[in-house]
């Protein structure tokens, strides 16, 4: 491989570990916007605790690219996880659009938490396998956590959608709402296109188990499956994003952006 | 030359030195659960000892478990109170850590101060089902849960049918 060909490698490496750390970020930040404001105090710790897993993933995501970059640069300033996290603008952001959007009520807040855990499910269960050993372990760990992801908000859509009139009101509502945002989370951007396959995954290969699964869910919530052929939202990955992500990095950022390099 | 780390790590052999490092980790205890020292919860994977430098191998037990860094520091702050100036505390992520690794005798630590040790020995399909989770109170097995997530990332909370106390358990993972 000549350099050039080599860098563009080690850039898309890069791109695809930060969609991931991105994603797992944006979801995990939005999350604790619940922390003192659950529908009870067992919830509120629940889904404080799926934003803690959400951000330590993150953060493994963030080292790793980080230190891709740095064997890149040796020259230039050394970048960190943080520097990461907190100096980029929502152009370099490449999470998923669902994980940005607004919690809403309970129910579209369960609905997000289930299509993206359930999709992070298979993903990690196919990432254990990249030649990439890093990603790998990443994924190994994270795993075990989504597991609890999943259990959890699945059960979640079945109570709701299965429950009173207006619980499964609300839950209709989000899953309607939703559905249009789950389209990318199964269509490859051009960075997971050029690495090989043996590095990323082949989203094609967990599409089917992704459906099994949220269909299975749905029915038991006895919500009927979406249209399959609703015209589905695209660009997280590529950094177009749709006006909340602003918002979020504004909170997210300020400290640093106005005290750079501040520390707790 | 600091002539401390000679005496410590040239003269007795390495093999020794490390087993030295294990017995002074067990006064490392997770900041979170007290009762358990860092070797008793299978964090340290790895002792080695390299030019006088001691490396410590540990493996974080959820990805975001905000004890680690903590951790990590104790772990520097007890080596360095017994003479050993040079350390390197490396996290390693594979193979992920996982309950299987607790000590039988850790898990009598955890049950009699009141958490409930995980119930099932490996992370198998299993472990989604609801299995019966003893009452480190009253040992009856009809409990139930109330939350998949307690007050710490490794823990869930169950209640007690019979004592009806409510008590934290620690998650197979």
């Amino acid at each position: 491989m000549n350099s050039k060909a080599s860098n563009n490698a080690k850039n898309d490496l890069v791109d695809y570990t930060l969609h991931l750390a991105d994603s797992s970020l944006i979801m995990g930040h939005r999350l604790s916007e619940w922390t003192g404001h659950g529908p009870m105090l067992e919830q509120d710790i629940a889904i404080s605790n799926i934003a803690l897993d959400l951000i330590g993933q993150a953060r493994n995501f963030y080292q790793y690219a980080a230190e891709i970059i740095n064997s890149n640069n040796e020259k230039e300033k050394r970048v960190t996880e943080d520097d990461l996290a907190y100096l980029r603008d929502t152009g370099g952001f490449k999470n998923l659009l669902i994980t940005e959007l607004p919690n809403d009520d309970w129910a579209k807040t369960v609905g997000k938490i289930f299509f993206f855990s359930t999709w992070q499910f298979y993903f990690y269960q196919k990432l254990i396998h990249s030649t990439d050993r890093q990603l790998s372990a990443i994924a190994e760990k994270a795993l075990k956590e989504v597991t609890y992801h999943v259990k959890w908000s699945s059960e979640w859509v079945i109570r709701l959608g299965d429950g009173t009139q207006e619980s499964k009101k609300r839950m209709k509502k989000a899953i309607t709402a939703l559905w249009p945002y789950t389209g990318e989370m199964l269509v490859p951007a051009a960075f997971e296109s050029n690495l090989e396959n043996r590095v990323c995954i082949d989203l094609s290969n967990i599409k089917d188990d992704w459906l099994k699964k949220i269909r299975t869910v749905l029915d038991e919530a006895t919500i009927d499956f979406p249209d399959e052929k609703t015209w589905m939202q695209s660009g997280g990955k590529n950094g177009i994003h749709g006006e909340h992500l602003g918002f979020i990095l504004a909170e997210m950022q300020f400290m640093q952006r106005a005290y750079p390099g501040l520390e707790w | 030359m600091d002539h401390v780390e000679e005496n410590i790590i040239d003269n007795p052999s390495k093999e020794e030195t490390k087993k030295r490092i294990w017995k002074i980790l067990h006064s490392v205890n997770d900041p979170e659960i007290p009762v358990l020292s860092v070797i008793d919860l299978g964090i340290i994977r790895k002792i080695k000892l390299d030019d006088k430098i001691v490396e410590v191998m540990i493996t974080p037990t959820y990805s975001g478990c905000p004890a680690m860094d903590f951790i990590g520091m104790n772990i520097r702050k007890v080596l360095v109170e017994n003479g050993f100036n040079k350390i390197k505390i490396t996290r390693k992520l594979s193979p992920a850590w996982t309950t299987d690794w607790m000590t039988e005798e850790a898990k009598e630590k955890l049950k009699s101060y009141g958490i409930a040790p995980p119930s099932s020995k490996t992370f198998d399909k299993n472990y989604l089902k609801n299995l019966p989770v003893q009452c480190p109170h009253c040992n009856s097995v009809n409990t139930k849960l109330i939350s998949q997530f307690g007050s710490t990332a490794c823990k869930a909370i169950y209640q007690c049918n019979d004592c009806r106390e409510p008590f934290d358990y620690f998650k197979c993972h």
